[in-house]
């Protein structure tokens, strides 16, 4: 069953285009994995679906309804979480205070703030620490486990490893390997094309605003995906 | 005897100043607007109170049980209809919003309720002129106490509201970053107009007490505006806690300096303002090059 529809869509920041007519969909229980170099329109891509960037042209339907005009506040409320680029935590508010403010307008559904430490244990010790002091890891979790408060269907992850340390890149993505075998819906920004093509379903790279390759992870060599990367292959394969 | 008696009172007027710089230092706080209308709308709620109380004759604390909502939803229609769309136009055009409706506030004041002073005074009786003697030469008034015990109650209230209530938890988050904010389910406007409603509503308390220890006229407002914008530089902008020391530093300076000289009251007011906003200015400068421990450094 699809659960977000994509179509046609084009994303500006001024005079520059960052989204090109980008069509694709996504079902239920899927992990998208959005590659591609810097400025290739992949964070555009993220916040328009998020309701944080207008469309310039294009319809974004999630469960049937046509959400284009919907604002961010309003998108969250029908099940699209954002992890944002950079983490964007509130900085003078504690972990706990992040995860109950985004827990407030969220669905109803299985995740409060004891399921999140559960699945986050990074965070655990760190409820009453203020946001703007946790390491890059906990921060990273806690952005995460915010998103993951509002009980979302579809989680949109911006590079989720960026700026992290291995070890911590480690334990984020040991949390979200449960989340995705748990069945979410996950549409997953990484620079890191192995692990894109280890954690996914599908895989989209996209250059130039312009999604140039899309298919089963399973089916994609790592050669293949790193061609559409730099540009060299610009055929999609389904 | 005499200077502990004016540095009581200094403590207390100072409530006052941190009750009227409350709103003003919230607003800032959270929609980084500096209102500069502020001052306006305390005696605009003044001039409602006094009207009710004249026209019932009831007491102005049961008039101000009507006049505060009229203030929030002043706060919260200046927000949505001014703020929010002069915002659009950068920084500057909210401070300019803010000025040309003070001049419209005390000029449609003018136009109704002419040039005359007045005053709630004599509407709360005795109240306003009691005092307690704590010791044989040390008095402090009852209106001065409660004023200060409101301050306290206020902005403490406030405190743990934005700590303890979800919706405090969401108006600091949009404060900190409204983009953010409505990624998580926040409506940033919808928090902003309360915000607004908020810091309006508490100039209307300030109005209040204003026009109960003093006169006002329709043209009061800018220099309450002054004592409450000193305050918040003082006590540090957007901090509500800042606030209240604020405002005591701004009061006791001012009756240390009466005591001093009788014609001292509002000047040394104005330069403890005008100390503290330099040395702040210093300290911001030197952290942009690189600290203190750098300046004193020696060169290469």
């Amino acid at each position: 069953m699809t659960l977000l529809h994509v179509e046609h869509l084009d994303a500006r920041h001024g005079l520059l285009q960052a989204v090109r007519g980008v069509t694709f969909e996504i079902a239920a229980a899927e992990t998208l994995a959005l590659v591609g170099a810097n400025g290739a329109g992949k964070t555009t891509l993220l916040r328009t679906i998020a309701g944080a960037h207008k469309p310039a042209a294009g319809r974004i339907l999630f469960d049937g309804a046509d959400i284009t005009a919907t604002p961010a506040y309003a998108r969250l409320r029908t099940g699209i979480a954002l992890v944002p680029e950079g983490r964007r935590l509130f900085a003078g508010m504690t972990v706990k205070e992040n995860l109950l403010v985004a827990g407030v307008h969220g669905r109803p559904g299985p995740w409060n703030i004891d399921t999140v430490i559960e699945a986050f244990p990074l965070i655990a010790q760190r409820l009453n620490s203020r946001a703007a002091n946790l390491s890059g890891g906990e921060q990273q979790a806690t952005a995460i486990g915010r998103a993951l408060m509002t009980n979302p269907k579809l989680l949109l992850l911006d590079e989720v490893s960026l700026g992290l340390a291995p070890v911590a890149v480690e334990a984020v993505y040991r949390s979200l390997d449960l989340l995705i075998k748990g069945g979410a819906t996950i549409v997953l920004v990484e620079q890191d094309i192995g692990r894109a093509l280890r954690v996914a379903t599908r895989v989209a790279c996209m250059l130039e605003g312009r999604i140039i390759l899309e298919g089963a992870a399973e089916d994609m060599t790592r050669e293949q995906v790193t061609q559409a990367y730099f540009g060299l292959r610009r055929q999609a394969t389904s | 005897m005499t200077w502990v008696n004016q540095l009581l009172n200094g403590v207390l007027l100072g409530g006052y100043y941190a009750l009227l710089a409350c709103g003003l230092s919230f607003m800032f706080g959270v929609m980084r607007i500096i209102n500069l209308a502020h001052g306006d709308f305390a005696v605009l709620a003044a001039c409602l109170i006094f009207l009710i109380a004249d026209l019932t004759d009831i007491s102005p604390f049961i008039a101000l049980i009507a006049v505060l909502p009229i203030m929030a939803a002043i706060g919260w229609g200046l927000q949505r209809w001014m703020l929010e769309r002069s915002l659009r136009a950068g920084a500057l055009v909210p401070l300019l919003t803010t000025f040309g409706l003070a001049i419209v506030i005390e000029n449609g004041l003018f136009e109704y309720f002419g040039a005359d002073t007045r005053s709630l005074a004599p509407y709360i009786g005795d109240f306003a002129f009691d005092s307690w003697a704590i010791t044989s030469n040390i008095y402090v008034g009852s209106l001065a106490v409660l004023i200060f015990a409101v301050a306290v109650v206020l902005l403490g209230g406030l405190k743990l509201f934005l700590t303890h209530t979800s919706l405090g938890r969401e108006i600091r988050a949009t404060a900190e970053d409204p983009d953010t904010a409505e990624l998580v389910g926040i409506n940033a406007r919808a928090v902003y107009a309360i915000a607004a409603a908020i810091a309006v509503a508490s100039a209307g308390l300030a109005g209040m007490f204003f026009a109960m220890r003093a006169v006002f006229t329709p043209y009061s407002g800018p220099e309450q505006l002054i004592f409450a914008f000193e305050a918040v530089v003082i006590g540090g902008i957007g901090s509500l806690s800042g606030t209240l020391i604020g405002g005591i530093v701004l009061g006791v300076a001012q009756t240390l300096g009466a005591q001093i000289n009788p014609q001292g009251f509002f000047i040394a007011g104005h330069l403890v303002f005008l100390a503290v906003l330099a040395g702040r200015l210093t300290i911001a400068a030197l952290q942009a090059r690189g600290g203190v421990q750098r300046l004193f450094a020696r060169r290469p």
